[in-house]
């Protein structure tokens, strides 16, 4: 069993994934951060892939990418955290999150490779959809990577059966129509999404993109197998650089979904 | 693999050999198939063309003049030298033509909010004018760096009924102010048109306007049959996102006969880190939904592009271009900031037609090529934006203060 698929065969509460950016605000914070997740109550780690453009992303994520880039992170070091994250914790998921350009650059079938190699279980590449990931799929098949899938309110029946076949891990349910960081959505309009996917698919799905307070979280978490919590836990590193609060905020999240 | 024919692409999903595609994010993606669907019923439509055909002669002023250039020809002593007038187009410059089009496809659909992004402002302008004109409420996203430097542009977009919003984020240009608009267009996808303004961005959009630009290369067949009694030797034609170039290749990609000259802006040089070059300077990558050529480092982060030119100031190009650049069927070369400041000047002198700073990279090469080609070999220049914008940028790299 991969470790994504041994968190959900072990929890009888849905799953807390936080996203971080790797190297933000410089490579050793990033690090010490990463390493407090598990002990804070993370089930699911995603590390964002810092990249000049983020397209999907809001205010908060884009200055987050800004802050790594202008420390010196690169492809190279996000891999070296997780190999470093590996020595000492080798339960806990990491899923890399990004976008397709950097990956393409270093090459994406030996990109997959030496991900899987430093320890990483699954990658979402928010611009690359099924229609355009025949290489990177192939690789992360062979390497036992898991891709994880978005799906969107947007998302009509036909394409979700054909997101649904290429997926692994977990599917990620972006709820709201918009990028990262923006308002919450509406309980009551995404519930029938879900159950339209869970009818279909018994890949464990997440909530993410507008979650921000254990409030949020835990009425996600009513409807789906797991919640992701990114922004508001990127801003409280942007404004304390203190760990012990994003540990603090970390077990707030947690305790909600108990 | 040479291709047996370059105008059969792209495929049916937007692919120009390798390049092209849709990179976009899930939200986007329904959106894209159904902008494809919509364009592709209009294609079809009697009804659509007659009226798009019907606004570009008497809203735009077309077919655009072809004009001998004697004084040009005479001076630098070569090839008979043309210009395609696009400049004389209503909003003077080229990017009317898929403004109009892709508006009529957004109608069709239903929608009822125009978003788009602009560099120059001369796309942003266009689109602010045929929003005016079809009563549709216009955002543009503009780089706060570009405002800065184009403000009659903005002012005019501001008359025109258009909300002008300032992009911080980057490095406030163009490219800033495109990733602004597809979060904006990510937020709003009910009821919102993203009105691209270059032959980029996810398929269909490289197709779409490059289909609505044909009409330079089309008009321009016919002008010249009818003035020569045969097709042109050479076509020379600025490139940012390569709007105005493809619209006037395209036509003739399989005219084997017919050399085409595709200018990149060089800015301070090519060997540089501070130009706007993507096929000379950039390498293969993914952004703004195709894969194409684009300026960035080995980590695949996109560095930042520079030209005098804010409507050439975009570190990627149209994937048809990233094609055609491969199969070597167009030459693509680049000049200078200085040199495209020279082209600006003699063009003004000698033809008494001031030229934007984008096609004033095009007369640039011509001055270049001109000279070296005999006197019966026929070039013709696209003069796709007039001037009048640039004067302030232009007084002031030559030490002119005009504001007081």
């Amino acid at each position: 069993m991969s470790r994504i698929e041994t968190v959900f065969a072990n929890l009888d509460r849905p799953a807390l994934i936080t996203f971080i950016m790797a190297g933000d605000p410089d490579a050793q914070t990033s690090m010490d951060v990463l390493k407090s997740l598990p002990d804070a109550g993370a089930d699911i780690i995603e590390l964002g892939m810092p990249f000049t453009d983020p397209m999907a992303d809001g205010p908060v994520i884009q200055l987050a990418g800004g802050r790594a880039l202008n420390a010196g992170a690169n492809m190279n070091q996000t891999l070296q955290m997780v190999r470093d994250f590996r020595t000492d914790n080798d339960t806990t998921p990491i899923v890399l999150m990004g976008y397709y350009n950097p990956v393409m650059q270093y090459g994406a079938e030996k990109f997959v490779n030496d991900a899987a190699d430093a320890g990483v279980d699954g990658l979402i590449i928010v611009d690359l959809p099924p229609e355009e990931a025949d290489e990177t799929l192939k690789a992360a098949k062979a390497k036992g990577i898991d891709i994880i899938r978005l799906i969107t309110p947007t998302t009509t029946n036909e394409r979700l059966s054909k997101i649904i076949d290429g997926a692994s891990g977990f599917l990620y349910y972006v709820s709201i129509t918009g990028v990262t960081g923006a308002a919450s959505a509406d309980l009551n309009a995404i519930k029938p999404h879900i159950e339209e996917i869970k009818g279909q698919t018994d890949i464990p799905v997440a909530i993410g993109f507008g979650i921000k307070t254990p409030e949020d979280a835990k009425n996600m978490g009513e409807l789906a197998d797991a919640v992701v919590v990114g922004s508001s836990i990127v801003n409280t590193i942007a404004e304390s650089r203190d760990i012990s609060k994003v540990s603090d905020q970390v077990k707030g999240l947690a305790g909600a979904l108990k | 693999m040479k291709a047996n024919s370059y105008q059969n692409q792209p495929d049916e999903r937007g692919h120009f050999g390798p390049y092209g595609g849709r990179y976009v994010a899930e939200t986007l993606m329904p959106l894209i198939l159904e902008v494809e669907k919509a364009y592709n019923a209009a294609k079809e439509d009697p009804a659509f063309w007659a009226e798009l055909e019907e606004l570009q002669r008497d809203y735009v002023g077309r077919p655009s003049p072809l004009y001998f250039a004697k004084s040009a020809t005479e001076e630098l002593g070569g090839a008979k030298i043309y210009f395609k007038r696009d400049e004389l187009n209503h909003t003077g410059a080229h990017k009317i033509n898929h403004c109009l089009g892709q508006i009529l496809v957004a109608k069709r659909m239903g929608k009822t909010r125009i978003i788009c992004e602009t560099g120059a402002g001369q796309h942003g302008v266009a689109t602010a004018t045929v929003c005016a004109l079809f009563d549709l409420p216009c955002t543009v996203f503009m780089g706060a760096t570009d405002i800065e430097r184009q403000a009659p542009n903005v002012f005019r977009m501001k008359l025109l009924g258009a909300e002008v919003r300032a992009v911080d984020s980057g490095s406030g240009t163009l490219k800033d102010a495109m990733n602004e608009a597809l979060r904006d267009w990510v937020t709003n996808v009910h009821d919102t048109f993203y009105l691209i303004g270059t032959v980029a961005g996810p398929h269909p959009f490289p197709q779409m306007v490059r289909d609505f630009q044909s009409i330079i290369g089309t008009e321009l067949k016919e002008q010249m049959m009818e003035r020569e009694g045969r097709l042109p030797d050479s076509l020379v034609a600025c490139i940012g996102g390569g709007s105005n170039a493809m619209g006037l290749f395209h036509p003739f990609l399989n005219d084997a006969d017919v050399q085409m000259y595709g200018v990149e802006a060089g800015g301070h040089g090519v060997d540089t880190d501070q130009h706007a070059a993507s096929l000379n300077g950039g390498k293969p990558g993914v952004l703004h939904g195709m894969l194409s050529y684009f300026l960035q480092n080995d980590d695949g982060q996109i560095t930042e592009a520079h030209s005098i030119s804010a409507g050439l100031d975009y570190p990627g190009i149209g994937p048809e271009h990233a094609w055609l650049f491969d199969q070597k069927r167009v030459n693509y070369v680049s000049v200078t900031d200085q040199e495209a400041l020279d082209a600006f000047q003699a063009c003004t002198k000698l033809e008494g037609i001031i030229p934007a700073l984008e096609p004033s990279h095009a007369f640039a090469h011509v001055m270049k090529l001109a000279p070296t080609l005999p006197k019966d070999h026929i070039l013709v220049m696209n003069m796709c934006g007039r001037g009048d914008k640039d004067i302030f940028t232009v007084a002031e790299k030559l030490g002119v203060n005009i504001e007081s």
